[in-house]
């Protein structure tokens, strides 16, 4: 069994690792590219939002490159995703592609067929070989974005802020070289060693800015055409509202209460939207406000075009953003986006902050 | 005076517009309906939707917008699920907070949430809610809500016995005129597909079913399909089908298809349709294995009724063709 998986950020990060670890062969897709997306965008059924667009193009190359099973996560709606497994399977095969698909659905669709799964993946024959494998999973997921925040952080202060790029590309490369958790473990923190290594700026306030909205465009940089580095080096200072630890936390080591972070968010959202509408929806609203109370200068909601949880969750932000007197951009994001439009939007949104923030404090 | 609730004509009105009106006429409250959708409506809704969303939802903001001042409440329930672990579209769950969002000055709204994800038992929930909006008590209310059930089965009944319910929606207010319905002019079928709110708005589908029957077809609508029947063709699919509206499209596709009794598809999706996007994939790959001809028609605030013209009458100039040169036949006899 040859396994892959589809790219969402940092995620094969620990992925990789972990499953090699596992026993498992991994071929991880490369990452995301033009390339990957052009070959979705071809073979993908037209009207589905990009997501899984892209997702085709990471199995098209992963395959080509040898993998014969694909682990995805799922789900059973609202939201279109649950469905993706299916789709995908289809468009695969007309391309004469005959691998296998690993679900994981949620445990309402039937313990059984989780448990075997979960089982094969992790390959363990009972439930204490699952905790002591997902432990590490967890460690190391946690490792990787703490990773991704800790350069978040840099950029925004850093004297020369394409160092902070140096650093990142170099870990993304020795990635490809590692084998197991041990060869991981060791990169990410000669990574976490450099990059504290990085010069910053004294007395320097950068403006804030949450991103929030639709997981994969919030997770993936190829998606989101690169949203933190590029803010990074106009000096701003990112926080996502969804990273893969968040989610694992959520969804699986606080099942099935929730974690409180989340809660929370659930809390803040209520007088505006009192129920889950599927996706991130609800989230999207209480992460905007959870910021707007935080001190943050704005946020920046990222959706894939037809996103149907976050385009309610849009109307509902305007509300939001007038009585909280949060700026809320919104940025939809398909395969035609061009990049000197958004980074046009971008650069304009900063300096609008820059000037209400000039404005407060000189009255 | 009585109370007077407001109606929009969109959305879930097409599926449920017998069951509300008489269990709000039980309750002794006058229901007023939005007219037929038409362009001054369509532009209010586009101007106070966000631009992402659908045809369909942004002309239900436009039926709010001409309610909101002739009537004391607005009906717009939270349809978050209405089949036992299924669920309703995103937009239909948001649907009351997006309203509520854009557009303003609104009377009260009766949002109440409808969620049938874990038992029935909740709809009656549901409706004490209501009731306790308009101030009646608990005793009338599932009592209008029982005789309201009994009325709405026998719509279920008859769009069962294939009348096609565009002409109940559209051109009567009652059930008595069943006798006078013929149901079958033409003798050659063409299904209709999509969403209730898009196969039912003439506006939004350009008067697709007129168009059909002046070519001599008549039109069958997975409605028509019981829905026993309709959910076992669903659960042929490789994976549990999560949305009722889904289940209803995809089951009754795939048994109108298996049965060979349709000359062809047409899919009537609006831009943007979550749902649709796998849907439409998943029945298109169907009549393509089994040959039926399919086609399918997006529709925005910007389509023009000219070029549905062309791509109907091209449709429909195909299948003749196909019939009249037989080459539907395989060829392996």
């Amino acid at each position: 069994m040859k396994l892959t998986f589809p790219h969402m950020g940092n995620v094969y990060i620990a992925g990789k690792a972990f499953f090699e670890e596992l026993g498992h062969e991994v071929i991880p897709p490369p990452r995301s590219s033009s390339k990957t997306l052009e070959m979705g965008t071809k073979f993908a059924q037209e009207t589905i939002c990009l997501p899984l667009k892209i997702m085709i193009g990471n199995f098209i190359e992963s395959i080509e490159k040898g993998a014969d099973t694909i682990l995805l996560t799922g789900s059973c709606g609202p939201c279109r995703y649950g469905y993706y497994s299916v789709l995908q399977k289809n468009v695969l095969w007309d391309l004469g592609y005959d691998v296998n698909f690993i679900v994981l659905d949620p445990v309402r669709e039937g313990i059984d067929k989780l448990k075997k799964n979960v089982y094969t993946i992790f390959n363990a024959n009972n439930v204490k070989d699952v905790v002591e494998a997902a432990k590490l999973g967890w460690q190391l997921i946690k490792k990787a974005d703490y990773i991704t925040d800790l350069s978040n952080k840099k950029r925004a202060y850093a004297i020369n802020s394409y160092e902070v790029d140096l650093i990142l590309d170099n870990y993304f490369k020795e990635i490809e070289n590692t084998f197991g958790a041990k060869e991981m473990m060791d990169l990410m923190d000669s990574t976490i060693e450099s990059l504290n290594k990085v010069k910053l700026k004294d007395n320097f306030t950068p403006i804030k800015i949450g991103i929030i909205g639709e997981i994969y465009t919030v997770i993936e940089p190829f998606v989101n055409l690169e949203i933190e580095r590029k803010l990074g080096h106009m000096g701003v200072l990112v926080e996502k509202s969804l990273t893969p630890t968040i989610w694992v936390e959520h969804h699986i080591k606080c099942y099935p209460i929730g974690s409180k972070s989340e809660r929370l968010k659930y809390k803040l959202a209520k007088p505006y939207m009192d129920t889950a509408i599927g996706g991130h929806g609800r989230e999207t609203v209480g992460s905007a406000i959870y910021y707007a109370r935080k001190g943050f200068d704005g946020a920046i909601q990222l959706l894939p075009l037809n996103c149907m949880p976050e385009i309610v969750a849009k109307s509902v932000l305007s509300h939001v953003s007038k009585d909280f007197e949060f700026p809320i951009m919104t940025l939809i994001i398909d395969e035609m986006t061009g990049e000197a439009g958004y980074l046009t939007r971008l650069e304009a949104f900063v300096d609008l902050l820059e000037r209400k923030r000039r404005k407060a404090v000189n009255g | 005076m009585s109370k007077k609730v407001g109606i929009p004509r969109g959305m879930f009105y097409f599926d449920y517009y017998f069951l509300w009106r008489n269990f709000f006429n039980n309750l002794d409250v006058d229901v007023v309906i939005s007219p037929k959708t038409n362009k001054d409506i369509l532009n209010r809704g586009i101007e106070l939707c966000v631009d992402e969303a659908c045809l369909p939802i942004k002309i239900y903001h436009g039926h709010v917008d001409y309610l909101k001042d002739r009537v004391d409440y607005i009906f717009i329930p939270r349809i978050k699920s209405i089949h036992k672990k299924e669920y309703c579209c995103p937009k239909h769950i948001g649907l009351p907070d997006m309203i509520k969002h854009s557009i303003k000055d609104l009377p009260k709204v009766i949002d109440t949430e409808i969620n049938l994800m874990k038992s029935d038992v909740n709809l009656k929930r549901s409706a004490i809610e209501i009731g306790k909006n308009l101030e009646v008590n608990s005793y009338k209310v599932l009592k209008a809500l029982d005789k309201a059930i009994i009325e709405y089965k026998g719509f279920i009944d008859m769009l069962t016995s294939k009348i096609v319910p565009i002409d109940m929606l559209s051109k009567y207010r009652d059930l008595s005129f069943i006798t006078n319905i013929k149901k079958e002019k033409y003798g050659r079928k063409i299904l209709v597909l999509g969403h209730f709110y898009n196969v039912y708005d003439y506006y939004i589908n350009k008067d697709l079913v007129d168009k059909l029957n002046k070519r001599g077809f008549d039109v069958v609508t997975v409605e028509m399909v019981d829905e026993k029947k309709s959910r076992g063709y669903a659960s042929k699919l490789p994976k549990r089908m999560f949305w009722t509206h889904g289940q209803r499209i995809v089951g009754g596709a795939f048994s109108f298809i298996e049965e060979k009794s349709i000359s062809g598809i047409i899919y009537v999706s609006a831009f943007g349709c979550g749902l649709d996007s796998v849907l439409i994939d998943l029945i298109e790959r169907k009549a393509k294995e089994e040959r039926v001809p399919f086609t399918l028609l997006t529709l925005d605030e910007q389509t023009g009724e000219a070029g549905i013209n062309t791509r109907i009458e091209a449709f429909v100039d195909m299948i003749e063709w196909r019939n009249k040169d037989e080459i539907d036949i395989s060829t392996y006899g």
